[in-house]
C-alpha cells in the first residue's frame, strides 16, 4: 500500500517538477509546482508527518503560490518568454552541469552505505510513540531546539520588516500622497495597478 | 484525546472500504440537495425582507425553483471565450466546487457525546465516527482546503481573457489571503484553549460539563467571544459573501471572475457559492457551537437535531446579513482585515496564552486576567495612538508638499 502511494505521489511530483520547468506560460508553471507541493503533501502524510503536510499545503500552495500567481497576473507576464536570449551568459551550461552533479551527490551517498540513508529511526518517530505527531513536534521545537526556532522566527520577522521598509520607500518617492503608517508585509494591490496590468495582458 | 476512527482498528477490509464509500456518497448526496434548499431558502428570506413574494410556481412554495434553475443551466450553450487560456478556464470550476464539498468531511454530524451516545454509529456490526473523516490535523484540514479554494476564484478570473473577470479576481486573491491570517491566528486561540487539533476532541470537550450545570462549555463562551466575533467575520470574506462580495459587484465588475462562464460551468460556481455558507456555518457549529452536543430530548437522533438547529441559526444570520449590509469599499475592506481583526485577534491569543499560564502556574486568575488585560491592552493603546500620530503628521505632511 505504501509502495503504491508513493508511487502514485512521486509520478505527480515529477510531472509537476517537469511541467515547471518545461511549460512556456509562467502561470502554468505555478500550476506545476502546485501539483509538486500536493504530492510532496501526500508523501508527508503517508509517512504519517500530517503536520507537515498540511504546513506544506497551508503555506506553500495556500500562500506562496498564490502570491506568484497574483504578482504574475499583476504584472501581466502571463505571456511565453522569449528563450533565446541567455540573460547571463554560460548560465545554461552551468546550470546542466551542477544539475547533475547534485543530482549524483545523493545516489553516491546511498550507494556507497548500501542504499541505506543512515539506518537511524526518525527523531519524530522515536519521540511520538505513534501518537500524533504534532504534540511530539510542539515538545521538540519548545525545549530542544528552541534556540533554532527562535533565531527563525527573528529572520522571519527581519525579512517582513525589511519588506515594510521597502514598500514605504518607493511609496514616498513614487507619490505624495500617503495614506497611512501600517503597510502589512503582503502589500495590497490599488486598483489603478491592477488596470495597468490589464492594459498589459 | 485523538484516536483512530474505530472501522480502521482491525485492518481495511471490503465491508471497511464500502462503508467509507457509503459515508461519502452519503454525506455528498445530502450536501448537494442541502444546496437546492439553501438556494430557496436564501431567496425566500430576501423575498420577504424586500416585501416580494419570491420564486412560488415551481412546486410547493417554489421548492422546486431551484430544480428548474439546475436544468435550465445544464442545457444552456457552453461558450469558452476565444481568448480564454483553455485548459484553465475549463478546470477553474472544480477546482472551486472541490473545496467547498471537502471541508464537510471533518464535520461531526450525529451524536451528543454523552457517555451512552459518543457519536459512533454502528453500520453491518462495524462501528464508525458520525464524520466521513477526523484527521489528527481537523482543524488546519479547513485552513488548508479553504486556502486552496482561492485557486478556483483567481484562475477562473485570469484564465476568462477579459478585463472585469480579472478585476474581480484579483480583489478575490487579495481578500482572501487578507483575512485567512485572522481566521488562522483566531483559530490558533482555539486550539489554545482546547489543547487539540482534532475536531471530534473539540466536540467531546465542549460537550462535557459547563459552568454551573446551565450555561454549556461552548468555545465561544471559554475563548470569551472574540475569537468568534473575528473568526466569523473572516468566514464571511472567505466565502465572499455580502458584505464582502467585492469580487462580484456588479454595479462595478458585471459578474466578477465568472463573467465569461456560462452553462454548468456557471453553475459549479452557483453551487459552490451556495454550499459555503452550509459548509461554513457547519464549522462555526463543530469549532464554536459544541457541534451535534446537547441534551437527550430527542431519541437517537439528538445530535442530528441539534446540529440542523445550530447550522440553521447560522444559516438564516448569513441570509439576514445579504439581506441588510451594504458592500464593503475596498480600502475598508483592508482596514478591517489588517488594522483590526488581525492585531486584535493577536491580541487576544496573548490574553489566553496568559490566562494559560496562570493558570498553570496557580497564580490568581482575576489578577492574572486583570494584569494581562493592563499590559496587552496598554501596550496595543501606546502603538496605536503612535500610529495614527505618525499616519497624522505624514498627511499634513503630503498636503503641503501637494
Amino acid at each position: 500500500m505504501e509502495t503504491f502511494i508513493f508511487l502514485v505521489a512521486g509520478a505527480i511530483c515529477l510531472v509537476g517538477a517537469l511541467g515547471v520547468v518545461l511549460s512556456k506560460n509562467p502561470v502554468h508553471s505555478a500550476l506545476s509546482l502546485v501539483a509538486t507541493l500536493f504530492g510532496i503533501a501526500v508523501l508527508f502524510v503517508a509517512q504519517e508527518a500530517n503536520f507537515l503536510a498540511a504546513v506544506q499545503v497551508i503555506v506553500y500552495a495556500g500562500a506562496i503560490v498564490v502570491l506568484f500567481l497574483f504578482v504574475i497576473m499583476l504584472l501581466g507576464v502571463d505571456q511565453s518568454e522569449d528563450l533565446d536570449v541567455e540573460p547571463i551568459v554560460g548560465q545554461r551550461s552551468a546550470a546542466f552541469f551542477v544539475g547533475i552533479a547534485i543530482f549524483f551527490l545523493p545516489v553516491i551517498a546511498l550507494a556507497s552505505t548500501a542504499w541505506e540513508a543512515t539506518g537511524m529511526e526518525g527523531n519524530l518517530g522515536r519521540l511520538s510513540d505513534g501518537g500524533p505527531d504534532i504534540e511530539a513536534l510542539g515538545e521538540v521545537v519548545f525545549t530542544r531546539y528552541l534556540l533554532a526556532f527562535e533565531v527563525t522566527s527573528i529572520l522571519l520577522v527581519i525579512a517582513v520588516v525589511g519588506a515594510v521598509l521597502l514598500a514605504k520607500k518607493s511609496r514616498v518617492s513614487e507619490e505624495l500622497e500617503i495614506e497611512g503608517l501600517y503597510e502589512p508585509a503582503v502589500a495590497e494591490p490599488s486598483e489603478p495597478e491592477s488596470d495597468d496590468a490589464e492594459a498589459d495582458a | 484525546m485523538y484516536a483512530l476512527d474505530p472501522l480502521y482498528l482491525d485492518g481495511v477490509g471490503l465491508a471497511e472500504v464500502l462503508i467509507t464509500v457509503g459515508k461519502v456518497l452519503i454525506t455528498f448526496v445530502v450536501l448537494l440537495v442541502s444546496v437546492i434548499f439553501m438556494v430557496w431558502f436564501e431567496r425566500k428570506v430576501i423575498s420577504d425582507m424586500q416585501n416580494r413574494i419570491g420564486p412560488n410556481r415551481a412546486g410547493p412554495f417554489g421548492l422546486l425553483q431551484t430544480l428548474a434553475d439546475g436544468m435550465k443551466l445544464i442545457f444552456k450553450e457552453d461558450l469558452i471565450p476565444g481568448r480564454a487560456r483553455r485548459f484553465v478556464f475549463l478546470l477553474a470550476p472544480y477546482l472551486s466546487v472541490i473545496p467547498a464539498f471537502l471541508i464537510f468531511a471533518i464535520v461531526p454530524l450525529g451524536g451528543t457525546f454523552h457517555a451512552d451516545d459518543p457519536g459512533i454509529v454502528t453500520i453491518a456490526g462495524h462501528q464508525t465516527y458520525t464524520q466521513l473523516a477526523d484527521p489528527p490535523i481537523g482543524i488546519l484540514f479547513i485552513l488548508a482546503v479553504s486556502s486552496i479554494a482561492v485557486y478556483g476564484v483567481m484562475l477562473a478570473g485570469w484564465s476568462s481573457g477579459s478585463k472585469y473577470p480579472l478585476l474581480g479576481s484579483v480583489r478575490a486573491t487579495a481578500q482572501m489571503v487578507s483575512y485567512e491570517a485572522a481566521m488562522g491566528i483566531s483559530v490558533a486561540a482555539l486550539v489554545l484553549t482546547t489543547g487539540g487539533l482534532s475536531t471530534r476532541s473539540m466536540v467531546e470537550i465542549q460537550a462535557s460539563e459547563g459552568f454551573s450545570g446551565i450555561i454549556p462549555n461552548w468555545n465561544v463562551i471559554v475563548t470569551g467571544f472574540v475569537p468568534f466575533v473575528i473568526f466569523f467575520i473572516a468566514a464571511l470574506a472567505e466565502m465572499n459573501r455580502p458584505p464582502f462580495d467585492l469580487l462580484e459587484a456588479e454595479q462595478e465588475l458585471v459578474g466578477g471572475f465568472h463573467t465569461e462562464y456560462s452553462s454548468i460551468r456557471f453553475g459549479m460556481f452557483f453551487v459552490a457559492e451556495f454550499m459555503h455558507p452550509i459548509t461554513m456555518s457547519g464549522v462555526i457549529v463543530t469549532l464554536w457551537f459544541g457541534g451535534p452536543s446537547g441534551p437527550q430530548w430527542f431519541g437517537p437522533v439528538s445530535g442530528i437535531v441539534w446540529l440542523l438547529a445550530k447550522m440553521f441559526v447560522f444559516l438564516y444570520i448569513f441570509v439576514l446579513i445579504r439581506g441588510t449590509l451594504p458592500r464593503f469599499r475596498y480600502d475598508q475592506l483592508m482596514d478591517l482585515g489588517w488594522k483590526i481583526l488581525i492585531p486584535l485577534s493577536l491580541a487576544w491569543l496573548l490574553l489566553l496564552a496568559a490566562i494559560n499560564v496562570g493558570r498553570d502556574a496557580g497564580w490568581n486568575l482575576g489578577l492574572t486576567i486583570f494584569v494581562s488585560f493592563v499590559v496587552i491592552g496598554g501596550t496595543c493603546f501606546a502603538i496605536l495612538t503612535r500610529a495614527q500620530e505618525v499616519s497624522r503628521q505624514r498627511r499634513e505632511l503630503g498636503e503641503v508638499e501637494v
